[in-house]
Order: C-alpha cells, then sequence, then structure tokens
C-alpha cells in the first residue's frame, strides 16, 4: 500500500512537471514593429464576429474576401466567433493572425501580449477613417496604436409586431415588464450583457449614480444583477449562436430581446419583426481589427487590415452586418444610400451615446477613485449566478 | 533434445532478422506480452489516468482574470468555491435530478420492450426490433437535439398534436431536456435490460406458472431479481451519460445550466480552466460514488 502511494505521488509530481512546462505558455511580446512589408505569404487566417468575412459561400452576391484573394494571393480562412470571450480563447490556439474584436477583447488581448503593436504607415487607408474612432482606449494603449477600426453599432431591441404591442421604445420590455411575455424574452448569453442592465438603471434609478455601465461598484453591480435575475424568470432562452436567435424568433419560442442589426436582417418577412434603438440609449460595439504577435503571415494581415478599410471593402463589410462604417468614403459604396443615415455613420455626437464594449477593470472608468469597481471576472461570476 | 536445438541454432544463423526476431520472442513469453500491450496501455494511460490527473492538477491552479493566462501557484479555492457557492449546489442537485429522472423513464419504457423482445416475439420480430432500436444510433447526436427543438417549439409537431386536445408543448425547458435525452439514451438501457432478460431460462417463468403465481408475483419475485444486476447496468449508461451532457440542454433547455455548461461556460467564455476542472470533478466523483455502491450489485459483469 504504501509503496502504492509513492509510486501514485511520482505520477502526479511527473504530471505536474510535464503540465508546467507545456500548459502556459508567457506571452512573448513582439518587440519590433515592421518599418515596411516583405512579400505576401501564400495565406491568412482570420478570426471574426459572424459576417465580417464573406466569401460568397453563404450568399454569392456577398464576397469581398475574393477580390482580396486576387490581388494580394493571400487565401483567406475564416473562423466565425460568438462572444468576444470565446474570442479570446479561439485566439490564444495561435492558430490565427488576424482578429476582429470588440472593446470588451482588445484591453484584454493587449494585455496579455497577444496583439502586436502597428505601424500605421503600412496601412494606407486608416488616413481617412473618422477620427472619433482613433485613440481609443479599446484600439490604443499608452499611445501605441493595436487595431485598425471595422465599423460600430448599438445592440438593439428585437420583437415581433404581432405580438409586442405598442411597439416597445423603451428596454422595460425586457426588464420591468418582461412578466407580459414570461418565456419568451430572450437575452444575449455573456457577462458583457451585466451592462444593458446597467444602461436601463442610469435610466430608471438615477438615485445608483451609475455614470458609465463599465464602471460598476460593488453596490451598483448588485442592483443590476437583482434586475438580470428579476428579468432570468420571464427569459426563454439566452442566445450567443446568433443562428439560434433567429430560429427562436423565427418559430415564436422568443418574441422580444436584444438583438443585432445582421439579425434584423436575416428574418424572414413571415416572422415579422421589428427593431428599436430604445429611448435609454444602448450598448454596442466598435470593432478593430488586429494582428497576432506570433502572426505566421504578418505581410498578408497588414494587406489585410489596409483593405478592410478601404471604402469599397468596408462598405461591402459594414452594410452586410449592419453597422456604421469606419470611413466616410465607404457612404458612397454602399448598395442602399440610405443605410449610412439610418446608423448615423460619422454622427459624432450619436456615435458618442453608445456605450461601447469595454473590458470592466478594478480602476473605474468613469475615474472615481473613492471606489472600487467591479471586474470582469466578478461580471463573469455573477453572470452564472444570474443564469443558476 | 539435443537434435533439436542444434536445428534451432542453425536456422537462427542461416535466416533474416525477421525469423531471427520471432525465434526470440517465441522463446520469451514475457517479453511477447509485453510488446502486445504496451500500444494499448500507453494508450489507456495516458487517455484515461493522465487526462484525470491533469484535470486534477488543475484545479489547483488560479487564473489571471484581466489577460486570461494560467497561473501555477497552488491554492483551494477552487475547490473551496465549488464545495460552498449556492450556485454549484444548485446546479449540481439539477444535474443529479435530471439524470435520475431520465434513468427512471428511461427504464420504464425500456422495461416492456426488452420483455417483449426476450420473450414474446418470434425470432424475426426479434431480430427486426434490435436493428429499430439501434436505427437511431446511426444519426447524429446533434441531428437528433436539433429535430427535438423543432419537435418542441411553438409551432412544431408536438403543439400542432396536442393543441386539439387542449394540450401544449412543454417548450424548451427542463422538461424537454428530460424528454431528449431519454430518447437518446433509450438504446443504451434497452439493450443491457434485454440481453439480461435472455438469460432468465423459460422454464422458471414456467415453474412459476405452474405452481400457481400470477404475473405480476413471477415478475417480481422471480425475474426482477434475476434482472436487477442488468437493470443497473443500463442505469449507468442513461445516468453517466446524461451527468456529462450540456449540449441538449444548450439546444432545448431553455436559459438552465447543467454541470456541464458551467464546465463549458469556464472553458470557453470565463477562460477560467481551473475551475472548469473543479467543477467536472463533481460527476467524476458522482459516478465514483455510484459505481462503488453499484459495484457490489455485480451489475458491472453484466456491462
Amino acid at each position: 500500500m504504501q509503496f502504492k502511494t509513492a509510486k501514485l505521488a511520482a505520477l502526479f509530481a511527473a504530471a505536474a512537471m510535464v503540465l508546467s512546462a507545456c500548459g502556459t505558455a508567457t506571452p512573448v511580446a513582439t518587440s519590433s514593429v515592421p518599418t515596411k512589408l516583405g512579400a505576401n505569404e501564400k495565406s491568412v487566417s482570420l478570426l471574426g464576429w459572424p459576417g465580417y468575412a464573406e466569401d460568397g459561400s453563404n450568399d454569392p452576391a456577398v464576397d469581398w474576401v475574393t477580390p482580396f484573394e486576387k490581388a494580394t494571393g493571400c487565401q483567406v480562412t475564416f473562423k466565425a466567433y460568438g462572444t468576444s470571450d470565446e474570442a479570446i480563447n479561439l485566439f490564444k490556439s495561435g492558430d490565427y493572425d488576424v482578429i476582429a474584436a470588440s472593446g470588451d477583447a482588445t484591453l484584454r488581448l493587449i494585455a496579455s501580449g497577444q496583439v502586436a503593436e502597428l505601424n500605421t504607415d503600412l496601412i494606407p487607408s486608416y488616413a481617412n477613417v473618422y477620427p472619433f474612432l482613433k485613440g481609443k482606449a479599446w484600439n490604443t494603449a499608452d499611445g501605441k496604436v493595436y487595431g485598425v477600426p471595422h465599423g460600430y453599432g448599438a445592440n438593439l431591441l428585437m420583437y415581433k409586431k404581432d405580438t409586442v404591442k405598442p411597439a416597445p421604445t423603451s428596454w422595460d420590455v425586457v426588464f420591468d415588464k418582461s412578466s407580459a411575455y414570461k418565456g419568451k424574452v430572450t437575452a444575449y448569453d455573456s457577462p458583457i450583457y451585466i451592462a444593458d442592465a446597467a444602461v436601463y438603471l442610469m435610466a430608471h434609478n438615477p438615485a445608483l449614480g451609475i455614470k458609465n455601465p463599465y464602471a460598476l461598484d460593488e453596490k451598483q453591480l448588485t442592483a443590476a444583477v437583482d434586475l438580470l435575475k428579476q428579468q432570468r424568470a420571464n427569459v426563454g432562452e439566452y442566445w450567443s449562436d446568433y443562428l439560434k436567435e433567429i430560429q427562436a424568433f423565427e418559430t415564436g419560442d422568443s418574441v422580444v430581446g436584444t438583438t443585432w442589426q445582421v439579425i434584423v436582417n436575416s428574418m424572414s418577412a413571415k416572422a415579422n419583426v421589428g427593431s428599436v434603438l430604445p429611448s435609454e440609449g444602448a450598448t454596442g460595439w466598435s470593432d478593430s481589427w488586429m494582428v497576432s504577435s506570433h502572426a505566421k503571415s504578418p505581410n498578408c494581415a497588414y494587406k489585410w487590415l489596409d483593405y478592410i478599410d478601404q471604402p469599397k471593402a468596408n462598405a461591402a463589410a459594414t452594410e452586410y452586418f449592419g453597422e456604421a462604417p469606419a470611413t466616410a468614403e465607404a457612404c458612397s459604396f454602399m448598395a442602399s444610400a440610405d443605410t449610412c443615415a439610418s446608423y448615423h455613420a460619422g454622427d459624432v455626437d450619436y456615435a458618442n451615446k453608445i456605450w461601447y464594449w469595454t473590458t470592466p477593470i478594478a480602476n473605474c472608468l468613469d475615474g472615481r477613485t473613492d471606489v472600487k469597481c467591479t471586474d470582469y471576472a466578478r461580471w463573469t461570476q455573477a453572470w452564472q449566478e444570474i443564469k443558476g | 533434445m539435443s537434435s533439436n536445438t542444434s536445428v534451432q541454432a542453425k536456422s537462427l544463423l542461416g535466416l533474416g532478422p525477421a525469423r531471427r526476431a520471432s525465434s526470440t520472442l517465441y522463446s520469451k513469453p514475457k517479453l511477447r506480452l509485453a510488446l502486445l500491450l504496451a500500444a494499448p496501455l500507453t494508450w489507456l494511460v495516458l487517455i484515461y489516468i493522465v487526462a484525470l490527473v491533469a484535470l486534477l492538477i488543475t484545479a489547483f491552479w488560479t487564473v489571471d482574470s484581466f489577460t486570461g493566462q494560467i497561473q501555477i501557484s497552488w491554492s483551494l479555492d477552487n475547490i473551496q468555491s465549488v464545495l460552498t457557492q449556492a450556485l454549484y449546489r444548485t446546479v449540481t442537485l439539477r444535474t443529479l435530478g435530471i439524470a435520475l429522472l431520465v434513468t427512471v423513464v428511461d427504464i420504464l419504457i425500456a422495461l416492456p420492450i426488452a420483455f417483449f423482445m426476450a420473450k414474446v416475439a418470434g425470432k424475426r420480430l426479434q431480430r427486426a426490433m434490435v436493428i429499430m432500436i439501434l436505427m437511431p444510433l446511426w444519426a447524429s447526436y446533434l441531428v437528433k437535439a436539433y429535430a427535438w427543438r423543432a419537435v418542441l417549439s411553438n409551432d412544431g409537431i408536438l403543439n400542432w398534436l396536442l393543441q386539439p386536445l387542449g394540450g401544449h408543448t412543454p417548450g424548451y425547458g427542463l422538461t424537454g431536456v428530460i424528454i431528449a435525452q431519454a430518447y437518446l439514451w433509450l438504446p443504451y438501457v434497452i439493450l443491457p435490460i434485454y440481453t439480461g432478460l435472455e438469460r432468465v431460462p423459460n422454464s422458471l417463468l414456467e415453474a412459476s406458472g405452474d405452481l400457481g403465481a400470477k404475473t405480476v408475483r413471477t415478475m417480481r419475485w422471480v425475474v426482477l431479481p434475476m434482472l436487477l444486476p442488468s437493470i443497473i447496468a443500463a442505469s449507468i449508461f442513461s445516468f453517466s451519460l446524461t451527468l456529462g451532457d450540456y449540449i441538449t440542454v444548450n439546444i432545448v433547455g431553455g436559459a438552465n445550466q447543467m454541470l456541464g455548461n458551467l464546465v463549458y461556460t469556464n472553458v470557453g467564455a470565463a477562460n477560467n480552466l481551473p475551475l472548469a476542472s473543479a467543477i467536472a470533478l463533481i460527476p467524476v466523483v458522482i459516478m465514483f460514488v455510484y459505481l462503488a455502491v453499484v459495484r457490489k450489485t455485480g451489475a458491472l459483469e453484466n456491462l
């Protein structure tokens, strides 16, 4: 028996050593920022939100990847993800050269050394990007640029017109008045959704003093969590796979909940849905393309970053997803003339009203120094408790 | 004897390495056995034991919440939170409840079907039924789960069937999970019970009848005691398969979580591998306890 225990202990120790050797790669910060580009590699692998790099396989008419492949010789492989956390996890595998990430992921990617500083001189189209999208907390750190903007937009409220009457103008249909649609409410399945509750509380419970939905102290977080727990009783299902939400609205298993413009665009006419940016304002995203610090095809990666901000490609990509483009020039390439107007592209005031996804950290983002704010780990834990 | 050795020596000198190797192996049975078992044993050790040990060890590590990097600093935090926090208790109890209900439902459905197959049906029908029961296993698990999503949906076939009778589909939720899981694992439950019943001699049933026992009495006092190990063996399948599942509940479970979902979100979304390992240990422990209890009944010989 003694002998057996010793052997087992030895096995444990050996396994621990093996694991510590291979399980945790320390981030290698690439020291040098390229000053000029070399010859294009044969391929480049992209990671992004669904609909960010369409090659015509979903819809033959929707294709801005093939022209890029023809022009550069870089064969594109694209993988879509459903949540920012999933993106970070996939990107850690080191299989991707480029990522299109939202603000709740970019800071973490920069901090962990997964993405490399960019030389924007090598990305000519960057010069045309809206100034109000540049130098933001989610794409720039210490004055160093890590990401080029893709586009931006808001998380909308979608509802089935035949069941949700009158047409909602407030988020209260999914919060305080959600019991009217018990079992048919849906919500985005990610800790970052807590910010949606915080945006609602900012308007309806000013006493809490929330100034920024991503800077919540323990008391404010508790209020948001309580609101979401109350909502949980009426939620039919949470979604992170956008196809699942489309299907649930098509069959009527969900009738009201948070959505993306691209989902609204994908719904059939039979589903009879409407969407609105509610009066309280909304959370939203401003996405950035970033290059991996371990990129196997850095030249093709830079070429892609330049390509996606060129007016034609940027117009195609952002119009398909349903978001405002990163450049004013893109608007003239949109298939529909009023797309830019409907997303308020270039409207600085509107863009500033969206609470862009960003990673909650302990140092309050709203500038408060007298309290500690709740960080993303705390949000993750809270989210699991909400779902129960 | 001596001439035999000289013949062997002669052939060893005159023949190629393959022949020589085979002669060596022929004369050393232990080496032969070692070589034969090396590959499968390495596989077994790597897949089962090392993986389990790795799981156990990871549970004692922590993760940097901001950068998502794993830090190798030993702590009991994960184990402690899994044991003390209400969330994990609730989800564990829910998962256990679902697994038990699925098992009970499956056994209740499987018993009459298996009895009919083993004792009533003729040879041809019996064979046809075995094929029918195995048939669903040929389809992908995901296809079947998504099929149940369509069936349970608001404009699904279940609602269409039940509405004239004043009923309504249970929709997406725990009931849906139990229905779908019970369907998915049914073949694994029927087959062990069927083979168990095949081994019950007909003469015993006849003897019981001749001695005046009614059907119910025969079932309870003759068939059931002999069948119990098979039933328990079948329950191991449905119970353990349900315990570890997270896909079905994601597809038809509505907003509910099972243990597998907590593991999944901690690996996939929260990026907290150590906590996921700690949670993954819960079903492992439950299964160990279950198997230890069950071992005494002799059910493991019936798997």
